[in-house]
C-alpha cells in the first residue's frame, strides 16, 4: 500500500482536459429544456443510471466515467444510488418489454425537476434491436420523455462526457 | 468408442452439420441422453428450441469430441431433463416461453423469460411470479431489482435471510430480453454479424467471432491465417479488459477502492489501445464472417508492446497489495466458497469453473485456431471461493499478456478477409469460444442465399447464475455484492 501510494506521489495526474461541449447537445437542450429548471441545478447533478435493455457495453463505457483518465466528479457530476436522489436519469438500452414499467417507475420515483439522457443508439428507436416484438416500438422516448440523446454504440466516454456537460451550461439570461 | 454410442447407435447422422455431428433421436434415446447427464457420462453445453422440435448439445468430459441430438416433438411436448438433471431446469423454461413446447414432467413450471409483458406472452406467464417458498421462525426477505444501485444491469434477486445470513437467495431474470434470436431469424450475414456483437456488450469479441466461427464451419469458409491471429489478439485484450475491470470491482466491493482506480486506468489503458489498433474501444464490428473487418493499424503492434509493458510494470505491484492487505483478505478468503462437486455438475466455466478445479477452457479442448499452436497455461484452483476467482483472474491476465507477445511476434501477413461461400443447401455450425467469462456456444443453421434461419447462443452464465444462489446461502447479505461481482454474470447475454 504504502509503496503504491508513494509512486502515485511522483506522478502526473492522469486526468485530461474536459472535452468541448457538444455543440449538438447544446441545441438539443436549447429547444426543450425548462430555463429555470437548469438555473435551479445550478453546478451540480446527481445522475441515476437505468439500463432498460442495453446489451452492458454503454454501462462499460458509463463506468469508465469514473476512472481517473475521466474524473467525472469534478465537474459536480456524480452517480447516485437512487432515482429518489437523482437530477438525471441516464437511460440505456432500447426498453424492453420487460424493463418498461420499472423505467416509468423510476422516473416517477425522481424528483421534479428532473432531465432524462438517453445513451447509446439503440435508445433511439431500437436501433440494431428495433423490430423487435419484445422492445418497446420507439425506443426510450415512447415511455419517458427524453431531454438529450448521446448517440454512439457505444459512446465513448469523451461522448457522454461532452453530452453530460452541456447540462451544466447555463441559459445566457 | 466414444461415450455417445449408447445414444446415437443407429441413428444416421444429418447431412451438413459441422464440426460435431446432429442426430435426430426418438424419445428413448432422449431418455438415455438424460440418464447419461445425471449419471456425469457427459456434459450439457447446450439445449434450445426450434420449430417443432428440441436440440440439445452435449459434450465429452474433456470436451474433445460433442454431438448434437434433435429431438422432434410434433405433438409440441418433449420429456423434461430438469428432472434428473437440474442444471438444465433454466434453459427448459426459456424454451418453453420462446417455443411454446411443453417439458413433460418437470417439477418447476414457472415461465422464466416471459414475464407476461410481450405481445404473444404466454397466459401462465401474466399471473405474478411465484418466489419459491421458505418458511421459518423470524425470516425476512428482501427485494432488489431490477434497477439496481450501481452501474450494472438489471435483474430482480429475492433474499430471504435470518438475521444477516441468507437462507435463500432466488433470482429472476429476463428483464433485458430483446429477442435477438427472433431478430436473427432470417438475417442476412452482415445484420447478424452485428446483432451477435450486441449479445453481451462486454464480450463483443467473443460473440462476434464464436457467430463468425459457426458461419465460417458450416460454410467450410477458409479463414485467412492474418486474420485467425488478429482476431485471438481482439479476444485477449478483451480478455485483460475485463479481468482487470472485475479485479478492481471485487476489491471496491469490499470497500477498498483504490484497487479499483488501479485497474480502472489500466483497463482503460487496454481500451484505448484497441482504439489505437482497430479503431474502436470495445472492438465492435471488427470480428466478421470470414476473417476481420479492420487490420491491425499500423501503429498497432507498437501500442501493444507498449501496454504489455505498462501493465507487466504495475499490475505486479496491484497483486502483491491485493495479496498483503489483510482486511480485504479477510473479505474475500472463504466467502461464497463453490464446491467443485457442484461446479462439475453444472459444467460451471470460464474463471468461475477454474477457481473450483474444473479445468477446462474451450481455447484448449475441443480448441480452435490459432490457440492450438500457442503455448499458454489455464490457471485451476481448488478453493473457490472470492479470493480463488481473484486469482485465476490474475493468473488470466498474466497468461493474456505472454499470449499478445506471441501473438505479435507470429502474426502472418496477407489478407485478412476471405468471402463466405454461399451455401448450395441448408448448412448448420456449432462453434465453442473461450470468451472471459467461460464457454460461449453459437449454433445456427444458414439457408441456401446464406441467410440465418436459426440462430441460438448460450452464454456461460446460464450454468454460473445459478450457482451463485447455492453459494450465497450461509453468507451474510453484506457479502452478496462481493460474491456476486466474483461471479459476474451477464443479464444480457443470458436474456438474449
Amino acid at each position: 500500500m504504502r509503496k503504491t501510494l508513494f509512486r502515485s506521489l511522483f506522478e502526473r495526474t492522469l486526468t485530461e482536459p474536459p472535452p468541448p461541449v457538444d455543440e449538438a447537445a447544446l441545441a438539443q437542450l436549447a429547444a426543450g429544456i425548462d430555463r429555470a429548471a437548469r438555473q435551479r441545478f445550478g453546478r451540480g447533478l446527481a445522475i441515476r443510471e437505468v439500463d432498460a435493455g442495453s446489451c452492458n457495453g454503454c454501462e462499460l463505457e458509463i463506468h469508465a466515467l469514473t476512472n481517473a483518465f475521466y474524473d467525472l466528479e469534478r465537474f459536480g457530476l456524480r452517480f447516485v444510488a437512487s432515482p429518489r436522489h437523482a437530477d438525471v436519469l441516464l437511460v440505456t438500452g432500447p426498453v424492453t418489454c420487460n424493463m418498461r414499467e420499472a423505467l416509468a417507475r423510476t422516473y416517477a420515483a425522481t424528483p421534479a425537476p428532473k432531465w432524462v439522457v438517453a445513451a447509446g443508439d439503440c435508445t433511439c428507436e431500437g436501433g440494431v434491436f428495433a423490430g423487435s416484438d419484445r422492445v418497446v416500438a420507439g425506443g426510450v422516448a415512447a415511455v419517458i420523455p427524453v431531454d438529450l440523446y448521446i448517440r454512439g454504440c457505444p459512446p465513448t466516454p469523451t461522448q457522454l462526457l461532452a453530452g453530460l456537460l452541456a447540462l451544466l451550461v447555463q441559459p445566457a439570461t | 468408442m466414444s461415450v455417445f454410442d449408447a445414444i446415437i447407435g443407429g441413428y444416421p447422422a444429418v447431412a451438413g452439420h459441422r464440426p460435431w455431428p446432429r442426430f435426430v433421436i426418438d424419445s428413448a434415446a432422449w431418455n438415455r441422453a438424460a440418464e447419461g447427464l445425471r449419471d456425469g457420462a457427459f456434459v450439457l453445453v447446450g439445449y434450445w428450441g426450434d420449430a417443432d422440435r428440441v436440440h440439445l448439445a452435449l459434450a465429452e468430459p474433456t470436451y474433445a469430441s460433442g454431438c448434437v441430438l434433435t429431438l422432434p416433438c410434433p405433438d409440441g411436448r418433449f420429456p423434461s431433463l430438469a428432472v434428473t438433471h437440474p442444471p438444465s431446469a433454466r434453459l427448459e423454461r426459456a424454451i418453453q416461453d420462446l417455443w411454446m413446447l411443453t417439458a413433460q414432467g418437470a417439477a418447476d413450471r414457472r415461465s422464466w423469460l416471459d414475464h407476461g409483458r410481450w405481445p404473444t406472452s404466454a397466459e401462465r406467464a401474466k399471473a405474478d411470479y411465484a418466489f419459491l417458498p421458505v418458511e421459518g421462525e423470524g425470516l425476512h426477505r428482501i427485494p432488489v431489482g431490477p434497477v439496481h444501485a450501481g452501474i450494472i444491469e438489471p435483474g430482480h434477486f429475492r433474499f430471504t435471510a435470518s438475521g444477516e445470513a441468507v437462507v435463500r437467495l432466488e433470482a429472476r431474470l429476463g428483464y433485458v430480453h430483446k429477442g435477438i434470436e427472433g431478430l436473427m431469424a432470417g438475417a442476412p450475414l452482415a445484420k447478424a454479424a452485428r446483432l451477435a456483437g450486441r449479445v453481451s456488450g462486454d464480450s463483443t469479441v467473443a460473440y462476434a467471432l464464436a457467430f463468425a466461427r459457426a458461419v465460417e464451419v458450416a460454410t467450410e469458409a477458409p479463414v485467412p491465417p492474418r486474420a485467425v491471429w488478429l482476431r485471438a489478439l481482439m479476444a485477449e485484450l478483451e480478455r485483460i479488459a475485463n479481468h482487470l475491470g472485475d479485479i478492481g470491482a471485487i476489491c471496491n466491493d469490499a470497500a477498498f477502492a483504490i484497487m479499483l482506480a488501479h485497474c480502472g486506468v489500466l483497463r482503460e489503458r487496454v481500451l484505448r489501445t484497441a482504439n489505437t489498433c482497430f479503431g474502436h474501444r470495445l472492438m465492435m464490428d471488427r470480428v466478421i464472417p470470414g476473417g476481420i473487418g479492420v487490420d491491425l493499424a499500423d501503429e498497432g503492434a507498437a501500442a501493444i508492446e507498449a501496454l504489455i509493458r505498462h501493465i507487466r510494470d504495475r499490475f505486479p505491484e496491484l497483486v502483491e497489495l491485493y495479496d498483503n492487505t489483510a482486511s480485504l483478505q479477510d473479505r474475500t478468503v472463504a466467502t461464497g466458497r463453490l464446491q467443485p462437486a457442484l461446479a462439475q455438475r453444472f459444467a460451471a466455466g470460464g474463471v468461475i469453473g477454474r477457481a473450483s478445479g474444473r479445468a477446462i477452457d474451450v481455447r484448449r479442448h475441443p480448441g480452435y485456431p490459432p490457440y492450438d499452436d500457442l503455448p499458454f497455461q489455464v490457471p485451476v484452483r481448488e478453493d473457490g471461493d472470492v479470493n480463488a476467482r481473484v486469482w485465476v483472474r490474475i493468473g488470466e491476465v498474466e497468461q493474456s499478456l505472454a499470449l499478445l507477445s506471441l501473438i505479435l511476434s507470429r502474426l502472418p501477413s496477407g489478407p485478412i478477409a476471405a468471402e463466405v461461400p454461399c451455401p448450395a443447401t441448408a448448412v448448420e455450425g456449432l462453434a465453442l469460444v473461450e470468451g472471459f467469462r467461460g464457454d460461449v456456444l453459437v449454433w445456427l443453421r444458414l439457408g441456401r442465399d446464406a441467410q440465418v434461419e436459426r440462430c441460438h447462443f448460450r452464454d456461460p452464465s446460464w450454468f454460473q447464475w445459478p450457482l451463485l444462489e447455492a453459494v450465497i446461502e450461509g453468507n451474510i447479505v453484506a457479502d452478496f455484492p462481493l460474491c456476486n461481482k466474483s461471479f459476474n454474470c451477464s443479464y444480457s447475454g443470458h436474456d438474449l
